[in-house]
């Protein structure tokens, strides 16, 4: 400031102004920090959705996000509002859903291959967050853009089996 | 009525840093890049393939404010722009080891998917991006 003229109604004009300029640039500043910050964040998050069967390795994603192991499930969290934990979680059970729907493969072998090491923790998580057991989801989901050829064969109304898709796919697994 | 999509848009945080992307790394060609004199036109396209451009957008002042901007910038860069662009090749093994070669961020590896094989990509500033090698219409019927 330079406060020169002595004159106080000036000076604090003058002193707004310097005040507001400074404010203007610190907030850009800050916001490109917050870029910065935030990419580096979504690359931890694209390297776990990328990876998602490999165990949760907070020191590896807290290298990629460029901050301390302890600062990083809390940037995480306030990036994206949930703790990297969590976020994994649901995208291994939203691959689950995926290849329990699309796929016949077994329970256990989903299980395993999404990455949960014990069937009993994956059939815990599955309920608590689809609310059905992974059997009961697969028996109710519908196949999403399944050939047509697919859907004539398995869903016509038959005296010859199981009358239906969802039926057909319980009674083979059990 | 309507008979095509002509122009849509990618907000881009940087159109040189976009350009080495869109165009350097994702091999796109530039159709237009004009100086408007208020902003700079810059769309790309599929080399050959006119009629569909991209315009790499970048947010800011006169279009809107600054604060505005930058609320934008930190959500793109938080991924929150969602899916920003769909792209088709014919092999995507091989467009998948061209990019992992040019140092593209890739967010899945080629999955096959009930449509195709897919993969997905992050631009710089954090839009997505995913590439389809559709499954061929003759299998679809069989």
């Amino acid at each position: 400031m330079c406060g020169v003229t002595g004159d106080r109604y000036e000076r604090t004009e003058a002193d707004c102004a310097t005040a507001g300029l400074l404010a203007c640039g610190l907030i850009t500043t800050m916001s490109r920090a917050i870029e910065e910050f935030n990419r580096r964040q979504l690359r931890a998050r694209d390297a776990m959705d990328r990876a998602y069967a490999q165990p949760l390795d907070i020191a590896r994603l807290a290298g990629i996000a460029c901050v301390s192991e302890a600062h990083f499930i809390r940037a995480f969290r306030a990036t994206f509002g949930e703790t990297p934990h969590r976020y994994l979680q649901r995208r291994r059970v939203e691959r689950a859903m995926f290849l329990l729907r699309e796929t016949s493969r077994a329970v256990t072998e989903i299980c395993f291959e999404i990455g949960f090491t014990s069937l009993g923790t994956f059939s815990r998580t599955f309920h608590d967050i689809v609310g059905k057991s992974p059997t009961e989801y697969r028996r109710l989901a519908k196949v999403k853009a399944v050939p047509t050829c697919f859907t004539m064969a398995w869903t016509r109304p038959s005296s010859l089996g199981p009358s239906s898709f969802g039926e057909a796919d319980t009674a083979r697994r059990q | 009525m309507l008979n095509s999509i002509s122009i849509s848009h990618v907000f881009v945080l940087d159109q040189d840093q976009a350009l080495d992307f869109y165009v350097g790394k994702l091999g796109l060609e530039v159709s237009n890049d004009l100086d408007l004199g208020f902003m700079r036109w810059l769309t790309v396209r599929v080399p050959g393939q006119p009629g569909r451009d991209v315009l790499l957008e970048k947010p800011g002042p006169p279009a809107m404010d600054e604060a505005s901007a930058d609320q934008l910038r930190e959500l793109i860069t938080k991924g929150a722009s969602g899916f920003t662009l769909g792209l088709t090749t014919n092999d995507c093994q091989k467009t998948y080891e061209t990019l992992v070669s040019r140092g593209v961020e890739i967010t899945q590896e080629p999955t096959e998917q009930s449509y195709g094989t897919d993969i997905g990509v992050r631009d710089p500033f954090g839009n997505h991006i995913r590439i389809v090698q559709p499954v061929q219409v003759a299998t679809q019927r069989s």
